[in-house]
């Protein structure tokens, strides 16, 4: 497609994408350091077969010790000897409301984090800039906490049945059409879990003989959701576009495998905001692709709804494209509005059909009352209907606070991954011990952040993951940036050479797709 | 040029099926308010048969300000998942609780009932494993085999004798390939009460059964939990069998802790696995606090209260012994289960027929005042489709007049319907 332009043409405002690439020494450096740590877990391994060393892992029962064993030796072997190293980092559990500020339980380990132990105090106060906030709506007060606690009152937490049986309260229904609203599609379909929304409505959409073209970054419940549906499955490129087209050139040009019968459907499963790049999709061509191709969308909002966009509706929004091009709109509820569960949204045709054959609909419960009002409610302030222009400021305080954080992140010559508006912030750490040490670092100086490893990420490509939220005020961000500065200079993270590669001149080459057949 | 053309001429298939308007399952009933013991479907008040609120916890004033003051507290999501700043001290005490309350070493909580079996079959069990299930497994634990990429053989419903024979088979293959049978892990999956059937599984022989051919077991206790057993902990409980014996049970809370979401507990060794490789506990949000907290104030109700599930039980027995009789509908289920399902003798030839007319059935008994529901099911998507029924729910707050008010009316609508 000779269309593709970074300003004007399909795009009307510009798509500043970076990935810069990983400084040679320091990828010598992380394969090295990983080298010693294995060197290490083989011979700790070693050491407590012989019984030199206290093996401290949970065992199989005496009688069963004949049994065949439940796990290999060697699929625990990162989990024994590297992630058990630094697991403080992770599971966090805290004790507030999880908003821009949270207290946490503080927590000792006294056998090389083997067992943990809470000493009863609690940290106050620390800077939260890892929970999924964007909008600031995980609040203990406000118009959205009231209107919860009066329909706890009125209806109680659970529901006890299934949608299709007892279990559509009048409450789903005009969430429904508030989500439908909001997104601007004819009709819209709530779930109690995110995850389970993928995972158990792609199997509806498709079936053997369709096919399903999907990022290579795509979650896990994409994934599983593929799997499931028994369709064949083709991966391409992260955000590349010619990727993409060669992919669907060649899947019409030969059809199915084997029998060179024309495909049933094609489906294109992407992401609003990837959230381990922080990178947002390119909406504007995939859709141009998906004409042109005659094939169906996808679209995972799970990060972006809410986040993106001068009136906070996604991705579409933000490049300002018509929800109508999108044929399944999917998001959650969990990261933008404070509440949980997901949703689909798209044509009549197709919800109907997702009430009648979804499995969510005929086997799992329907979503809570109170989580139900939540949403509705942070809905309308988003969409400026409560009568308040909360919502609108939050949108655009979550804008700014984005620029701003990323751009100074950058002058301090970090490696900062993504799009220039994704309020996903991923700076890179490459090294293993780096990871549990910018963690506690972070902690000591009362700032939560969340790190990701291996497997996760790529096995070199280990980051610091910072989620912007509304509610940070700009003191807030100045603190964390001054904090951050002070670990990066100790911990010499700031690899940055300033050699930005725009994504669209990587070489493109050959081995764009991998099949894989259930 | 080829190519141009054949991406001209290729036409797919419209992304879904139109559904025909009087699809049974398209129209959903609407209840107005809250689905507890009187609820108000479409607009008319009846008494409910249909939730399955089997201790009434669903409109218990102590959970709900249990809720209250977790919401006070923590605001309603929790906004990440457990590895991520998700994990609430609400959690912890619930897992604590659960497990205390099972007598096993550990607990994990998933915030979304259909999800906890879904995600915890296929942790342990990979590609090349083998997993022995009943045949009316409900579509969880279906789902979680099929994501589990392993060999599944069906037994016929609570039939040991063909389990047996397929445990026999087995063995037979085992000493022809010993090596590749020494890493080949084997699980039994089974449910305490069926959600399909309302039968119980027969867990002693499944306990013999397990250390003659070195088979795991997974136990299911959706429907039991709450309900069987001396104090509610399950079949373990009622048939007195220690709970080590069992690998994992499974359970979700949506139906007697009328909460939302589900859990797992066994031994440490067991459930800890499932905190790296479950992918509904990894990949997904944790459950909302205010239900956590719903959850532990239940389970508080639960062991104050140790004769509910007698009650409850008392109340199955009566209704069961005063739906026996009536003509066209046969009872399937224990007669200690509190989940029934009312079928139809003969059928009318196809099951969309047999749909109609049970559905005739129900909108009689709705018209006067008893709420009832059909089991729905994905009719392609099941291995083993149960015939249409009514599924018939009994809670601790129904009381006996209307426990037998409910029986006359059926057996009138019976009468006027099918004959």
């Amino acid at each position: 497609i000779n269309h593709i332009v970074h300003n004007g043409g399909l795009y009307k405002r510009p798509f500043n994408e970076a990935f810069e690439e990983t400084p040679m020494l320091v990828a010598v450096l992380t394969y090295v350091g990983y080298g010693v740590l294995t060197l290490f877990g083989y011979l700790r391994d070693f050491m407590r077969q012989w019984k030199i060393e206290k093996c401290q892992n949970a065992t199989e029962r005496e009688e069963q010790k004949d049994f065949v064993p439940l796990y290999q030796d060697f699929e625990n072997f990162y989990n024994r000897n590297l992630y058990m190293r630094i697991r403080d980092s992770w599971n966090r559990p805290i004790c507030s409301v999880p908003g821009a500020k949270v207290d946490m339980m503080e927590r000792v380990s006294h056998d090389y984090n083997w067992t943990f132990t809470y000493t009863g105090r609690v940290i106050k106060d620390i800077i939260n800039m890892g929970s999924y906030n964007y909008l600031g709506f995980a609040q203990k007060t406000g118009a959205c906490q009231e209107a919860a606690a009066k329909v706890l009152s009125q209806y109680g937490a659970g529901v006890c049945s299934t949608r299709q049986e007892m279990g559509n309260l009048d409450k789903h229904e005009e969430l429904e059409k508030l989500v439908a609203r909001f997104l601007g599609v004819e009709s819209a379909m709530a779930y109690g879990m995110g995850f389970a929304t993928n995972s158990m409505n792609i199997p509806a959409l498709v079936g053997k003989g369709c096919l399903i073209l999907s990022d290579e970054l795509n979650h896990a419940s994409l994934v599983l959701g593929a799997r499931l549906s028994g369709a064949t499955i083709r991966i391409f490129k992260h955000n590349n576009m010619q990727s993409l087209e060669k992919l669907l050139k060649d899947a019409i040009v030969h059809g199915q495998p084997r029998t060179r019968r024309p495909w049933k459907k094609i489906l294109i499963l992407v992401e609003g905001i990837y959230s381990m790049e922080g990178s947002i999709v390119r909406l504007p061509e995939v859709i141009a692709l998906k004409k042109k191709y005659k094939s169906y969308l996808y679209l995972d909002e799970a990060h972006s709804i809410g986040a993106l966009g001068p009136s906070g509706r996604g991705v579409v929004d933000y490049f300002g494209l018509n929800p109508e091009d999108v044929d399944v709109m999917m998001g959650t509820f969990t990261k933008s509005f404070g509440a949980a569960g997901g949703y689909i949204g798209g044509k009549k045709e197709l919800i109907d059909y997702l009430r009648t054959y979804s499995h969510s609909a005929a086997y799992a419960t329907s979503m809570s009352p109170p989580v139900v009002e939540q949403i509705i409610t942070s809905v309308k302030c988003i969409m400026g209907e409560d009568g308040t222009t909360v919502g609108r400021a939050r949108v655009q305080q979550l804008a700014e606070n984005t620029r701003y954080f990323r751009r100074r992140l950058k002058e301090m010559g970090f490696i900062i991954y993504g799009n220039e508006d994704s309020p996903v912030v991923p700076l890179m750490l490459y090294m293993p011990a780096k990871i549990g040490a910018f963690g506690r670092e972070m902690l000591k100086r009362n700032i939560g952040v969340v790190v990701v490893g291996f497997p996760a990420t790529p096995i070199i490509e280990s980051r610091a993951r910072f989620c912007l939220s509304a509610a940070h005020t700009k003191e807030m961000l100045d603190t964390a940036l001054k904090e951050i500065n002070e670990v990066g200079d100790l911990l010499q993270l700031k690899y940055s050479r300033r050699r930005l590669v725009p994504l669209l001149d990587r070489p493109f080459d050959e081995t764009t797709y991998e099949e894989t057949e259930d | 040029q080829e190519k141009e053309e054949l991406i001209e001429e290729w036409q797919p298939e419209p992304l879904v099926p139109s559904v025909p308007k009087d699809h049974p399952a398209l129209n959903y009933n609407i209840v107005s308010g809250p689905p507890t013991h009187i609820i108000t479907v479409n607009g008319k008040e009846c008494i409910n048969f249909a939730s399955f609120n089997f201790l009434g916890l669903l409109n218990n004033e102590k959970v709900k300000s249990a809720a209250q003051a977790s919401l006070k507290k923590y605001g309603v999501g929790t906004c990440g998942p457990r590895g991520f700043y998700g994990t609430f001290d609400v959690h912890l005490e619930l897992e604590e609780r659960l497990a205390k309350f099972m007598r096993t070493e550990e607990a994990i909580i998933y915030s979304y009932g259909f999800a906890t079996i879904a995600s915890a079959i296929p942790a342990y069990s990979k590609r090349g494993d083998i997993v022995f299930v009943d045949e009316a497994a409900c579509f969880a634990i279906q789902k979680g085999l099929q994501a589990s990429r392993s060999n599944i053989k069906l037994f016929k419903h609570n039939d040991m004798a063909d389990l047996e024979r397929l445990l026999k088979e087995q063995e037979t293959e085992d000493q022809k390939n010993p090596r590749k049978a020494r890493v080949t892990r084997r699980f039994i999956v089974v449910e305490g009460l069926y959600m399909n059937t309302g039968d119980i599984c027969p867990l002693p022989e499944l306990i013999k059964l397990k250390y003659k051919y070195k088979v795991r077991i997974f136990l299911e206790e959706s429907l039991s939990f709450g309900v069987l057993g001396e104090h509610g902990r399950g079949i373990t409980e009622h048939f007195g069998i220690n709970i080590d014996d069992i690998d994992l049970i499974s359970a979700n809370m949506e139906n007697s802790l009328a909460s939302i979401g589900g859990f797992c507990c066994g031994r440490s060794f067991i459930i800890d696995h499932q905190r790296l490789s479950g992918q509904g506990y990894c990949f997904s949000a944790s459950l909302p606090p205010l239900l956590a907290a719903a959850a532990i104030e239940a389970l508080n109700i639960m062991e104050d209260n140790p004769d509910i599930f007698q009650t409850l039980r008392t109340k199955c027995e009566r209704i069961h012994k005063a739906l026996q009789g009536i003509s066209g509908l046969k009872v399937v289920g224990e007669s200690f289960s509190p989940a029934l399902h009312l079928q139809l003798e003969e059928s009318c030839g196809s099951r969309e027929d047999d749909v109609k007319l049970l559905k005739r059935v129900v909108d009689y008994c709705m018209n006067s005042g008893i709420a009832l529901t059909q089991a729905r099911y994905l009719e392609k998507e099941e291995k083993c489709l149960p015939p249409p029924s009514i599924r018939v729910v009994i809670t601790v707050e129904q009381t006996e007049q209307e426990l037998d008010k409910a029986a006359s009316l059926l057996k009138e609508a019976a009468q006027s319907v099918l004959n």
